[in-house]
């Protein structure tokens, strides 16, 4: 099986006799699907080959899952600046083929995008490549240097979805409370990196046994929960909105889970290797394991699975961060912190539901619904009629070994490398387009 | 004894982790062979001869390197020293890079030394030969804690039921850790003494006891091993003073006392005296054996070379 990227008008077609997720609906049901041109023209258990209108061409999907495509609310494109990483081509193949459509870019390029032209370049570029509609995230603080803020309201206008200062932890209290109380005239959120710099400085993995039978410095769990505590207090005195990606503590759960219940403007997302892996991947000095922030202990790792499950936790994200060999082929401490996210991001998001922690209905809102109403773009995640045909057809049982040398990104490291899986994308849609067909 | 006896099954030596008593037994044996030999007037053997051995340095070690160079001359092999330090990552060749360079020169042994933890390892698995650990960042330094163990078993005639206290800088010691891996392997009970801020995380699950006050700590102990400290290592305050540092946890008489009379003292150099260590007690000759740790490293290293290399042409050379 060689998939292949393609890409074909869309016309007027039918997709019968799939399970249909609807995360917005909330309905999980067999059904078929209507597109008409670029948009959904109907979708429901009602439509079957008898019921399908003249001119659409069926597709029976017997029996397979069909979604909103994911919508990734965390992921580095690495263009410009860092194209022998990734491209924005490169990581369009990768996004479809893991059956993302919908791209939130980190803006730690270079340039960084912290004006207007560098967002419309974004947009310019992704539309010429047409293989995932990719927004942008703007840069909180004048190259992401945690100085001063951005013209933030004018990046908005441009097209910038949300803000944040990359892989970079928004320090200065000072520079967080003026975003935060900025952007809540034009209704932006900010996203933090939530790590404490000065205790994470130098350090390479979580703190514990492990690194210190390893002789690696280690950073402590806390240093995750001290900078959410912190900025939480900024949350309050400023009614900003505020997200804290990839977490990844107990603690850092406990606490959100404390903040919503009291109201605050407080949401957040967390990455696959989160919870489906722990520290002991880093064994052996293994660089495909360094993450930032780090993988941690097994109690971690199941508190996250608890936030996913009660909703604490609002979104999954890839975390795409790619890294070429000679970035990671390197000694443990020296290795950059990353990993290719798009390719393995349903199957170990449908972990979740194949171990029984979450339905499948929950697992994909938290891949759609939710990150696309986060950062407030419209139409995405959802198969209301009159939305672009952005869409994802899968095999949630489909099982396959990965195989990172196989991935479609640039660079060619995971965590997950080697790792029996069960779910495999079928089709991607853009626009009613197939931009990936399994086997095509 | 199984067959670890006369075989040691290895194709490198990258830390004590791993090896069983048997095994690191075999290496003692062999290395007080040597450190009996050494001591005699002909000190050479021509057992590695046409065997090529290269000192791989990326950090400055005076001491260490000069005793592998000697280990190697004395077994006959040729050596080359390779003293890197950071210029070839400023010119921005990788360690991997120098790796494929010099295992394109077919050496026997290549004994590494890095300042990052796991570096060595990573190396070992891009060349065909035999690979020694001389010390990876924090993680560790095996022939120190064989030379440390040939050293005691001389003077203690055994490695197990010894009470041994490791003091000071364990945060940033390889030493601490091939010596606590070594001896909780060979039967000893193993305490570190250090301020908090010198304890790693979690250390305790390495079968330790942890102490804070050098006078509990040393309490009836065998060996007092001092570890120098590496205020080059170090990123922020993890001590207020050199001249507090000394008064809770350097080793002078008085402190000393607390430990068995026949307690023997060590420390694996180079000293800073005045800091972990008194010089009347550094130069104790009843009870410190610290220069005779220096004349066992040469013994330890000639048994390690010898025991990989011959190893590596068994087995290694197939490949």
């Amino acid at each position: 099986m060689s998939p292949a990227i393609r890409a074909k008008g869309a016309g007027k077609k039918a997709f019968i006799n799939a399970r249909l997720l609807d995360p917005v609906k909330q309905t999980d049901e067999t059904g078929g699907l209507l597109i008409e041109d670029d948009t959904i023209a109907k979708s429901g258990p009602d439509i079957t080959e008898g019921t399908v209108p003249d001119g659409f061409e069926i597709i029976d999907l017997g029996g397979a899952c069909l979604a909103p495509g994911l919508v990734d609310m965390r992921a580095q494109l690495r263009e410009p600046g860092f194209e022998h990483q990734e491209t924005i081509e490169t990581a369009g193949k990768s996004a479809a083929i893991g059956g993302v459509t919908t791209i939130i870019a980190l803006p730690n390029t270079d340039p960084v995008i912290d004006d207007v032209a560098g967002v419309e370049f974004i947009a310019r570029r992704a539309r010429k490549v047409g293989l995932a509609k990719v927004f942008v995230y703007g840069a909180v603080s004048k190259g992401i240097e945690g100085q001063e803020i951005t013209e933030m309201g004018l990046l908005h206008h441009a097209g910038a979805v949300a803000f944040c200062d990359g892989i970079k932890t928004i320090a200065s209290a000072r520079l967080l409370r003026q975003a935060l109380s900025y952007s809540t005239f034009f209704d932006g959120m900010i996203v933090q990196h939530p790590e404490e710099p000065e205790l994470s400085k130098g350090a390479s993995m979580n703190s514990g046994e492990l690194a210190t039978r390893l002789g690696l410095s280690g950073v402590s769990p806390l240093a995750e929960v001290i900078q959410i505590e912190r900025d939480l207090r900024l949350v309050e005195m400023t009614g900003g909105r505020l997200h804290f990606a990839h977490i990844s503590t107990g603690e850092s759960v406990e606490v959100i889970r404390k903040a919503k219940k009291r109201g605050l403007k407080v949401t957040c997302d967390t990455a696959p290797p989160y919870f489906a892996l722990n520290e002991n991947a880093v064994s052996d000095y293994r660089t495909f394991a360094k993450l930032s922030p780090p993988l941690r202990s097994e109690d971690d790792r199941q508190a996250i699975v608890a936030g996913l499950a009660d909703g604490t936790i609002d979104a999954i994200a890839s975390d795409h961060n790619p890294q070429d060999a000679d970035s990671k082929r390197l000694p443990f401490a020296q290795a950059a912190a990353g990993a290719v996210g798009f390719e393995t991001l349903l199957p170990m998001a449908l972990e979740l539901y194949h171990n029984g922690h979450m339905s499948l209905l929950d697992v994909i809102t938290k891949l759609t619904r939710t990150p696309a109403e986060l950062v407030r773009i419209k139409g995405a995640g959802t198969l209301a009629e009159g939305t672009a045909a952005d869409l994802v057809i899968f095999d949630p049982d489909r099982p396959w070994k990965i195989d990172p040398y196989q991935f479609h990104s640039k660079s060619k490291n995971s965590p997950f490398d080697g790792r029996l899986t069960q779910g495999r994308v079928l089709r991607t849609l853009i626009d009613g387009r197939e931009v990936f067909s399994e086997g095509a | 004894m199984g067959p670890a006896a006369d075989h040691y099954p290895h194709p490198h030596l990258l830390g004590i982790e791993g090896l069983t008593p048997g095994e690191i037994t075999l290496i003692l044996d062999r290395a007080q062979h040597y450190a009996e030999k050494n001591r005699s007037a002909d000190k050479t053997s021509n057992i590695l001869a046409g065997a090529t051995v290269v000192n791989l340095f990326y950090e400055n070690s005076t001491r260490t390197l000069t005793s592998f160079e000697l280990a190697a001359k004395r077994l006959g092999a040729d050596v080359i020293n390779m003293t890197v330090g950071t210029s070839s990552v400023k010119k921005g060749e990788t360690l991997i890079d120098t790796a494929m360079t010099l295992n394109a020169m077919n050496p026997d042994a290549l004994v590494v030394r890095h300042g990052d933890s796991g570096a060595v390892k990573l190396l070992s698995e891009k060349v065909n030969c035999a690979v020694l650990n001389a010390g990876d960042g924090r993680h560790e330094h095996p022939t120190q804690a064989l030379l440390d163990a040939l050293t005691i078993r001389r003077h203690k005639g055994r490695l197990h039921r010894l009470n041994v206290a490791i003091c000071g800088d364990i945060a940033h010691s390889r030493v601490a850790r091939s010596n606590i891996l070594l001896l909780n392997t060979m039967g000893s009970r193993v305490r570190l003494v250090a301020p908090p801020t010198l304890i790693p995380s979690k250390i305790d699950r390495m079968g330790v006891e942890i102490f804070h006050n050098m006078e509990e700590g040393l309490k009836d102990c065998d060996i007092v091993m001092m570890l120098r400290l590496q205020l080059e290592r170090m990123e922020g305050s993890f001590i207020p003073s050199v001249r507090e540092y000394f008064h809770f946890h350097g080793l002078d008489r008085a402190k000393l006392a607390n430990a068995k009379p026949d307690a023997l003292i060590m420390h694996p150099g180079p000293m800073n005296r005045g800091v972990e260590i008194d010089s009347e007690v550094a130069d104790d000759v009843e009870r410190s054996v610290i220069r005779e740790q220096v004349e066992m490293g040469v013994a330890v290293r000639m048994a390690a070379l010898e025991l990989l290399v011959q190893n590596h042409r068994k087995i290694g050379g197939q490949a």
